[in-house]
């Protein structure tokens, strides 16, 4: 049995919601955008500073190869630090919402 | 030496012949119990989220992305890595954005999510039509690859030698699918992936070895290999010849980080799993083993300039995608060079099947039960056309492989990249995270983005007009001694992208008709707590 759809707009409506897609809008966006702007930050520089991007730092390593690297590390980073805001931040708000809404279900 | 006997054909063939034999023991166990439409376009959505993402870095890591990336940094260096960057990054849209409101929204089809508060019918069909182009190119591009990987791997160099094995490849993977759907073509690409990382792990500490552990030293020798006069270790030699070649990797930047979340055969991948939770999880594996697989290539892409050198891996059948198996052959002689061989077909069985079976759930689930039989169908039936349509495909993508022998090709896959990230992102995007955006808006994006990526690709160099090349005395364009190309760019990413987005949102802005808002909340609700998505088939 599927709720009624005026549960799905109680839901919307609600506090617990609205505080659930604040905070998953609030995390993805800004980091997807921060990750988009030094991604095309790195290929900007490597597209058209090849002089500052092959300055050497150490041995046979230069400046480019390391913000490449650092791609990878961000990348990395990111992936994790998502993981540990969804596990704390929005599951435990999701699973309530969505047995609350099992629960009515089951009440209909 | 000459260069179409390297390594022992016979041994690349027995161990390519043990992993097929292996995969379908597997594919034959999986399918006992592919009975709905679940277990066939989905699984059962039973994978576990570190299964799903091995299987997604194995649908990901095409022959493309293992001997072109391993290539173009033996020869061109620093802008092989540029290209791999682009598709790691990408993974991050994915993650953040798409996958798991994508599985909380949808059943089988990246239409599914887009139909769910949209008109149903012309949206379905819109997005079963961009994602069969997508499949379709991408398809091509495997296939007329596996003739180069032929030549290279199994010195058959005719082409009606070629084209055997290509129908061979194909019918194999045919097989794969009919019988194992996706659950069995879910372990072919996990069996894969490990293989494929496990070998590049190997050879890459290998190479490091050899160097002594030194990063700098390995690159040293790379460089002391190079033309004279040609930086492989900074951004450039590739990319760096022109304003428009520059240009152009930026167009091809912007296509590969946002086509990513928008390739077909990836978001499906998202219905295989029970929850969010684990569609998350898969992207984390995902994200992990591709970004490990592409610092291996780096490796072994210098490794290969160090080692076999620039001029020896073009001087070979298979040009610059010869530098990995070239590399395996002067580490570890036949046996590796066997392994690594076996690894690359493996590859492209793969992601045919994979590419396959998200086009036949595409026309089977979309154009089929919803468009054409308006959810009219038979319990068995919409699984039965998936099947027949598998073999359609099939067999067209064997026809096409063969046809499309010794054409460029590289442009197909970037081709299918900017279709993804100007028909599909968009709207998917906005599907999921603007409550205003229409049925025209959805329509205005994926057609314009679709048919805008198109035109440009007909009229750039890709397909006529490019200079022609001394050494071989042919153009690299598809179609020669002919010229009607305007559009400067290989890549239409850089125009067709900004496109998709700003026609969905001219199209949202101008449509009178309102979206019901109950359908919305609906959405919403489901997309953020998971509510009411069809969790794992119990057997």
């Amino acid at each position: 049995m599927e709720p009624r759809t005026s549960a799905y707009l109680e839901t919307e409506a609600s506090p617990q919601f609205k505080e659930l897609k604040r905070r998953h809008r609030s995390f993805v966006l800004p980091v997807a955008a921060l990750f988009l702007v030094w991604y095309f930050v790195y290929v900007l520089l490597a597209d058209f500073a090849h002089d500052f991007m092959a300055t050497p730092v150490f041995g046979n390593v230069n400046v480019g190869l390391l913000f490449g690297l650092g791609q990878f590390v961000t990348t990395f980073a990111i992936t994790t630090w998502y993981v540990w805001y969804a596990n704390r931040r929005l599951d435990p708000i999701a699973d309530e919402i969505r047995g609350e809404l099992e629960a009515k279900e089951v009440a209909s | 030496m000459s260069p179409t006997t390297v390594g022992d054909p016979l041994l690349n063939i027995a161990i390519f012949a043990a992993f097929v034999a292996i995969t379908l023991v597997i594919v034959l166990r999986a399918s006992r119990n592919n009975k709905t439409a679940a277990d066939y376009y989905a699984a059962g959505r039973s994978f576990t989220g570190p299964q799903n993402g091995t299987a997604i870095a194995g649908d990901y890591l095409s022959a493309a992305s293992f001997l072109g990336i391993a290539g173009a940094i033996a020869i061109n260096g620093y802008d092989g890595f540029l290209y791999s960057i682009g598709f790691l990054v990408a993974w991050l849209v994915a993650l953040l954005l798409v996958a798991e409101l994508l599985r909380n929204t949808g059943k089988f089809t990246m239409a599914d999510v887009l139909s769910f508060r949209l008109k149903e019918r012309p949206v379905r069909m819109a997005a079963a039509i961009s994602t069969l182009a997508v499949c379709f190119f991408y398809l091509l591009a495997q296939m007329a690859g596996a003739g180069g990987l032929v030549a290279l791997l199994l010195g058959v160099t005719d082409k009606v030698g070629q084209g055997i094995v290509i129908a061979i490849v194909g019918a194999i993977m045919i097989v794969y699918v009919l019988v194992g759907g996706m659950k069995g073509t879910t372990w072919v690409q996990i069996v894969k992936a490990a293989l494929l990382i496990i070998g590049a792990g190997i050879m890459t500490i290998w190479v490091l070895a050899l160097f002594g552990f030194n990063l700098s030293e390995l690159l040293g020798a790379a460089q002391a290999n190079a033309p004279e006069g040609k930086d492989v270790l900074a951004p450039g030699a590739q990319y760096g010849l022109s304003d428009i070649t520059r240009v152009d990797f930026l167009s091809l930047a912007l296509a590969l980080v946002l086509g990513t979340a928008g390739l077909p055969h990836v978001l499906m991948r998202f219905y295989t799993v029970p929850t969010a939770k684990e569609a998350r999880k898969s992207v984390v594996w995902a994200i992990w083993a591709i970004g490990i697989f592409y610092l291996f290539t780096l490796v072994l892409g210098y490794g290969a300039g160090a080692l076999v050198g620039p001029d020896a891996i073009l001087a070979a059948p298979g040009g610059v995608n010869s530098a990995a198996p070239l590399l395996a052959f002067e580490l570890g002689g036949t046996v590796l060079l066997g392994i690594i061989s076996a690894v690359a077909f493996a590859t492209i069985l793969a992601v045919v099947a994979g590419l396959t079976i998200t086009a036949a759930t595409s026309f089977a689930h979309d154009i089929y039960a919803n468009v054409i039989k308006k959810g009219q169908v038979a319990p068995n039936g919409e699984v039965k056309t998936a099947r027949i349509t598998v073999v359609v495909i099939g067999i067209l993508a064997i026809l096409g492989g063969i046809l499309a022998q010794g054409q460029n090709v590289a442009f197909l896959v970037a081709l299918a990249f900017a279709i993804a990230a100007s028909a599909n992102l968009p709207t998917i995007i906005y599907s999921l995270f603007w409550k205003k955006f229409s049925t025209r808006g959805a329509l205005w994006s994926m057609y314009g983005g679709l048919g805008i990526a198109v035109f440009l690709i007909v009229f750039s160099p890709v397909v006529s007009g490019a200079p022609i090349n001394e050494a071989t005395g042919l153009s690299t364009s598809m179609i020669q001694g002919v010229d009607f190309h305007w559009f400067p760019l290989n890549n239409p990413g850089i125009i067709s992208i900004p496109a998709g987005f700003l026609l969905g949102w001219l199209g949202t802005i101008t449509s009178s008709r309102r979206e019901d808002p109950a359908v919305a909340a609906e959405m919403e609700v489901r997309s953020l707590t998971g509510y009411g998505a069809e969790g794992a088939t119990k057997h």
